[in-house]
């Protein structure tokens, strides 16, 4: 689903509503801040919790960055990645821990939760994560398969490019 | 690669800017982020080093509008060009929709370019890309400098392949939006076709 074989990754509203059910239960359960999804690339997948004051964007781009840097240190010494980076601060920290090798998940708490409890309980939720990308990653491929590759860009005509800099 | 979001009816595609060291790349977008009104641009991020070199990478989310009630965001990135850093080089390359290849166009830098280009060329195939198929586009820029190579001397080394090029000048801001436009045009045609990227 995430291989450079493929065009896009694409999200439907089914997987979209399972994936926010299992995030906003992981929120509930480990006493977190906020949590979000990102793909390596660095693009948002979904989000829960405070995050109405965060750049969740730039959030998802330094994420994937570190991610692609921690990656790159690991295969120089042999690992095949490290799935999971934890920065502790003063008051918030952050854990981060890769789902199903594609997608990255992040997870930032204070002193209402524990280290421990955000490591237990995201272990429950990757594994129901894993689920959904794998289910996402089979309909990708169907659809591919079928030819039923619902674009919504098939149709854009010059004018409508040429709109979005004018 | 493009993310397409059913549930927010967005498109998200990344543009990497490629080039020499000191060849412009960070200036580009930088032009961009200070010429782009406030509600269509979020945060330039830049990872740099201490005398403003950059170390990882610079990055700029865009929100260009809406085509076919589809949101569609352009996330611009830079890589550092100096030639030690071609791991991270690398990590930036991945699931990359367009490259914008920024050329130096003085004569002193015409190596560095070859150079550059063709370590483009190495880490997209690594990556599994070809750069023949992928959304490309050119900018020689630093053309407001006395010292400039031929633009069809450029052109017979850099673009053999006639992909589309401008000429610019990214401080003053020269080129600098034309050269995006192109790209981005590139590539949300390609996502017409169906068949963005590799």
């Amino acid at each position: 689903m995430l291989g450079p074989q493929q065009s896009s990754f694409v999200m439907y509203d089914e997987e979209f509503q399972r994936i926010s059910a299992v995030i906003d239960k992981l929120l509930r359960e480990s006493n977190a801040k906020v949590i979000f999804l990102v793909d390596k690339n660095g693009q948002l997948i979904a989000g829960c919790g405070e995050t109405e004051h965060l750049d969740t964007t730039s959030l998802a781009s330094l994420t994937a960055g570190n991610i692609a840097a921690t990656g790159g240190l690991a295969k120089l010494i042999g690992e095949k990645e490290f799935s999971i980076l934890f920065h502790e601060g003063e008051k918030d920290n952050i854990h981060i821990s890769i789902v199903a090798q594609r997608v990255i998940l992040v997870v930032i708490f204070d002193h209402r939760s524990s280290l421990g409890l955000v490591r237990l309980r995201v272990k429950k939720a990757s594994d129901e994560l894993a689920t959904i990308f794998e289910d996402l990653s089979e309909k990708a491929t169907e659809m591919e398969k079928t030819g039923n590759v619902d674009s919504p860009f098939a149709e854009i005509t010059d004018d409508d490019i040429d709109n979005l800099f004018s | 690669m493009s993310f397409i979001n059913y549930a927010s009816r967005e498109i998200n595609c990344k543009i990497v800017y490629y080039g020499p060291g000191l060849c412009g790349k960070t200036t580009n977008l930088q032009f961009v982020y200070q010429k782009t009104a406030p509600d269509a641009k979020g945060k330039m991020i830049s990872l740099a080093t201490e005398t403003e070199r950059t170390l990882f990478f610079d990055f700029l989310p865009l929100a260009l509008g809406e085509i076919r009630g589809f949101k569609t965001r352009f996330h611009l990135y830079t890589v550092p060009g100096q030639v030690f850093y071609d791991a991270s080089r690398k990590l930036i390359l991945k699931g990359v929709d367009g490259v914008v290849f920024v050329a130096d166009s003085q004569e002193e830098r015409f190596d560095a370019n070859i150079e550059s280009l063709e370590n483009l060329k190495v880490n997209l195939e690594e990556q599994g890309y070809e750069l023949e198929k992928l959304p490309f586009v050119i900018q020689y820029n630093k053309q407001d400098l006395p010292n400039c190579t031929p633009i069809e001397e450029l052109r017979e080394l850099l673009n053999p392949g006639g992909v589309p090029e401008f000429t610019a000048c990214a401080q003053t801001g020269e080129g600098v939006f034309e050269t995006l436009k192109a790209v981005a045009k590139l590539i949300l045609l390609e996502l017409k076709k169906g068949g963005a990227g590799a």
